[in-house]
């Protein structure tokens, strides 16, 4: 890292307090969403047996896979080299943390018998994905722990290019492993294929990335840091570049299911005929997460307020995409009979409904508010933030970019 | 204080009471004994008495596997005998809740072909028993398992209720327990937040019975269901199936199910 940059604790005592108590509200509020779920048991949620995963999981699988895009600043710092990230490489590491955390208490907080976690930390079926994403989890807390370390400890900085290294194999691992939780389902006609694991490492890029920059802003703005646009305007780059990414994915999705005609069915309802679905994935999925920001973005003039609302876009997008993905996946009948027209009092055969409950919708906040209090009480106890990102501070990359004689003094 | 109140004072110098205190003392440390390891003591009675029961495992045996033959033509539209019994033998209720969050291990399907002369079929549906099941391949701890002779199973001291098992059965045969249960069948234990699903009436078949559902679909006359090891060539199920077209569904995805159907 720079010699010249100072990190600092976040020094703004009465903001960070009144937003960790507002996200205490939510996290206390989720709680009791659980111990009531946990009481009546998931009666009183809008799962049943036909859609069997529902918000809290679209809540914890985006918290989930932002977690390992989150990361990508600091993989672009240490194993790309670019050393303008690197002292936004110890955030990356946090956040990504923070965010996995938050999803994975809402995974887990929804499951039917939470008490037995210590059974799915125990016992283990090695052909389940499930099961292998137990330990890429752990692994992801073990690896990014020990980068933030090696980042933080002056003495073991020297090790940290290696364990950013395995971080960015791990967390591309980890996302292949999330979305192949539903490539791997055989049955399920608008999950089965094999572009869901790298469509997934596009949508977590760009969600992390998202979120990366918002926190970012939303930090230096707390406590009144200098933000340089060099580096705001390198973040605005990848993401649009990782937004452009992730719709080209979900076209080729669209298009490869669209090829095989038995899967006409599902396809029409998500891009036709599905009412929400369809809502959903054009108007938040496309428009809001994917075009919008890329006008944003892309479009001469861009300032920072721009960046900043693309990257909110981002976030409400992708929060449509992973509704449309799980439960509208969901909401589409399983086709036991090809040319039959069936009925059952199972609801065979038809497109079924699902309405949240505010116990979902509580629990899956909890994790969001989580994610953020983590990060928050962390830049207020640890020097994760340097004092100023000012362009003149972040020099080194810019001295690369455009070597003049005067920065040179700057860099590492 | 005078000598005589002390009581190991009186003791030595009565010796009818210090052997009195010494029986009282061995009889009440043998009560404590007795108390502390009677449960033990009957709990190796009841153990060495199960062991007049079959061994574990001599049923579930991997020569057998167990699997169904439905003839759809004989399966009446409406008829729902098969539910009812499943119903009654495994204590499953309607729950408090929507429907769709009731569970239902065997429900009945009416199909109306979309070409030709639209012919319409009734038939049950439940638990295919798969060889190669899906909800064993995804379940993280192991709590959905297939048993040697061919059941498949959830053991509901792991399941941990992640539901994965429901997104991954092409059938939609597993049922999630939304709400607290009562009024259970000993023989057939059940829990809120687990997953379950038809378990060929694995109580029934270990005491060498059939499943309730194909006993209620021969009592009431239609006899559309046959129950048997598929394994074995003397055996009615394997004889139909050798003899008469029958089909698998979803045979596409190469489950292999225990369950097969005529007349489709």
């Amino acid at each position: 890292m720079a010699a010249n940059i100072v990190y600092r604790e976040i020094a703004n005592k009465r903001a960070t307090w009144a937003l960790l108590a507002l996200c205490g509200l939510f996290i206390v509020a989720g709680a009791g969403a659980h111990l009531t779920m946990e009481h009546y048991g998931h009666v009183i949620t809008g799962m049943d047996n036909r859609i069997v995963w529902g918000l809290p999981h679209v809540f914890a699988v985006f918290l989930i896979v932002a977690a390992s895009g989150a990361l990508n600043v600091a993989s672009t710092a240490s194993v790309f080299g670019k050393s303008i990230y690197k002292p936004l490489a110890p955030l990356s590491g946090l956040l990504s943390l923070a965010l996995l955390a938050g999803g994975l208490t809402v995974l887990m907080l929804d499951l039917g018998r939470p008490d037995r976690i210590i059974v799915a930390a125990t016992q283990y079926n090695f052909k389940s994905v499930f099961a292998w994403n137990v330990f890429l989890y752990t692994g992801f807390f073990t690896i990014v722990g020990a980068y933030l370390w090696m980042m933080m400890e002056r003495r073991m900085n020297a090790y940290a290019k290696h364990l950013g290294a395995a971080a960015f194999i791990w967390r591309l691992v980890l996302t292949t492993g999330t979305g192949s939780i539903f490539g791997f389902l055989v049955a399920r006609q608008a999950y089965q294929s094999a572009v869901l694991a790298p469509t997934f490492i596009a949508f977590s890029l760009s969600y992390g990335t998202a979120i990366y920059l918002l926190t970012l802003a939303g930090a230096c703005a707390i406590d009144d840091r200098p933000l340089g646009d060099a580096i705001v305007g390198r973040l605005k780059n990848l993401l649009a570049t990782f937004v452009a990414a992730s719709l080209y994915l979900v076209a080729v999705l669209h298009l490869t299911n669209l090829y095989f005609t038995r899967n006409h069915g599902v396809e029409n309802f998500i891009l036709r005929d599905g009412g929400i679905f369809t809502g959903l994935f054009w108007i938040g999925q496309v428009g809001i997460g994917s075009v919008l920001p890329l006008i944003f973005l892309l479009a001469p003039g861009v300032t920072r307020a721009r960046v900043l609302l693309a990257s909110v876009a981002v976030v409400i997008g992708g929060f449509c995409q992973m509704y449309v993905t799980i439960i509208g996946g969901q909401a589409w009948p399983l086709n036991l009979f090809p040319g039959f027209k069936v009925s059952s009092s199972f609801f065979d055969g038809e497109v079924h409904n699902y309405a949240p409950s505010i116990w979902e919708i509580l629990l899956g906040l909890g994790g969001v508010a989580l994610a953020i209090a983590i990060v928050i009480l962390a830049l207020r106890l640890l020097r994760f933030l340097p004092e100023r990102l000012d362009d003149a501070t972040l020099d080194p990359s810019h001295a690369a970019l455009r070597p003049h004689p005067a920065e040179s003094a700057h860099a590492q | 204080m005078s000598e005589e109140t002390t009581p190991d004072a009186a003791a030595v110098r009565d010796p009818a009471r210090r052997a009195f205190l010494g029986v009282s003392a061995t009889a009440a440390a043998a009560a404590a004994g007795f108390v502390a390891l009677a449960p033990g003591v009957r709990l190796m009675e009841l153990a060495q008495a199960q062991s007049s029961y079959p061994a574990a495992g001599q049923f579930a045996s991997s020569k057998i596997r167990w699997g169904m033959l439905i003839d759809t033509t004989k399966c009446a539209t409406g008829c729902t005998d098969c539910v009812t019994a499943c119903n009654k033998e495994n204590a499953i209720e309607p729950g408090s809740g929507r429907p769709a969050q009731s569970s239902q291990w065997i429900r009945k399907i009416e199909l109306t072909e979309q070409a030709g002369g639209h012919r319409e079929l009734s038939l049950p549906m439940m638990c295919q028993h798969c060889a190669n099941p899906p909800c064993v391949d995804v379940c993280p701890t192991g709590a959905s398992f297939k048993r040697a002779d061919g059941i498949v199973l959830v053991d509901r001291h792991i399941c941990i209720g992640c539901r994965y098992c429901m997104m991954a059965c092409p059938y939609q045969a597993r049922s999630f327990v939304h709400e607290p249960l009562h009024d259970q069948n000993p023989e057939v234990p059940r829990g809120q937040g687990c997953v379950e699903s038809c378990t060929l009436c694995v109580q029934r078949i270990d005491r060498g019975q059939g499943p309730a559902c194909v006993e209620a679909c021969t009592q009431a006359g239609h006899g559309a269901m046959i129950f048997g090891d598929l394994n074995d060539p003397a055996g009615e199920i394997a004889k139909r199936i050798a003899t008469t077209a029958s089909s698998q569904v979803r045979a596409d995805l190469r489950l292999d199910p225990g369950v097969r159907y005529q007349g489709i």
